[in-house]
């Protein structure tokens, strides 16, 4: 993976209105990649419990035959949580707050998804 | 399975870390090698040799960090196949302590450090105020030590 686009990348999400943070996470790890995050966001917290949740759900997907997991929305009280499985076993994170344009987030993290294969 | 501690103010902070981080094996213990709690831990042979090899491995790592003019040793990860090997230091009002934790497949290297941020907080709370102590001779060590495992596995 090329930093330079992996940066580019994060940079391309944070600039949707109501992004808080963006980061590429090991999943198998749960350490942060790369990442582009507000003040008084806990990077190393995100990552360790997205990959972690990102994790079970994939094995809850699988449990309930539902195939491969491609997208996580956890919307919390005041604000969400966006998780999307990339290649190499990477997840994509994004923390939003809770008057984000889900849809232009989640297409922001497919294109990613597409370049940094 | 229950953590065993030799003192009541560290059962909490360690049930909870090993809880929250999924752990299999946790152990707090001094830059000595004096163990001071423990969960999972089945054997006392295990223990103190764990102890022996925790303390042993971050006194040398501590002096490759020293030849390095870096701070102090802080963290140590090791990832086998199936398990993973966490060695941390830190500061409390105890002096500095040491947390050796071993993990599975179940949790990551991310969660066991984050949680043990948590942990350190938590230890920080609980220690009651430091009380004097005397420099550590060879016979108090092994006396100690005697007397931490009988606790530890009582």
């Amino acid at each position: 993976m090329n930093p330079e686009r992996m940066y580019d990348a994060l940079d391309r999400i944070t600039r949707v209105r109501g992004v808080r943070g963006a980061m590429v996470v090991s999943a198998e790890d749960g350490l942060v990649v790369g990442e582009a995050v507000m003040e008084g966001v806990r990077g190393n917290a995100v990552a360790a419990l997205a990959a972690s949740l990102a994790a079970r759900l994939g094995r809850a997907a699988g449990a309930a035959e539902a195939g491969a997991q491609r997208f996580v929305h956890l919307q919390a009280e005041v604000g969400a949580m966006l998780l999307m499985p990339g290649a190499d076993g990477l997840v994509i994170v994004a923390v939003t707050d809770q008057h984000v344009n889900v849809g232009l987030v989640r297409l922001e993290m497919q294109r990613m998804v597409e370049d940094i294969a | 399975m229950k953590a065993r501690v030799v003192e009541p103010w560290l059962l909490a902070p360690v049930e909870r870390f090993v809880r929250e981080s999924g752990a299999r094996l946790t152990m707090v213990m001094t830059p000595s090698g004096q163990v001071l709690a423990q969960y999972g831990f089945t054997r006392a042979v295990d223990v103190m040799s764990a102890a022996a090899l925790g303390a042993g491995i971050a006194a040398s790592t501590g002096e490759i960090v020293r030849m390095l003019d870096e701070p102090d040793f802080r963290v140590l990860n090791h990832q086998s196949a199936q398990h993973g090997i966490f060695l941390g230091r830190f500061d409390s009002r105890r002096g500095p302590l040491l947390g050796l934790v071993v993990y599975g497949e179940d949790t990551s290297i991310g969660l066991v450090q984050l949680f043990f941020e948590d942990f350190v907080a938590d230890l920080e709370e609980a220690a009651p105020a430091e009380t004097p102590r005397g420099p550590v001779l060879a016979a108090d060590f092994e006396r100690d030590l005697n007397e931490s495992l009988a606790t530890l596995f009582r």
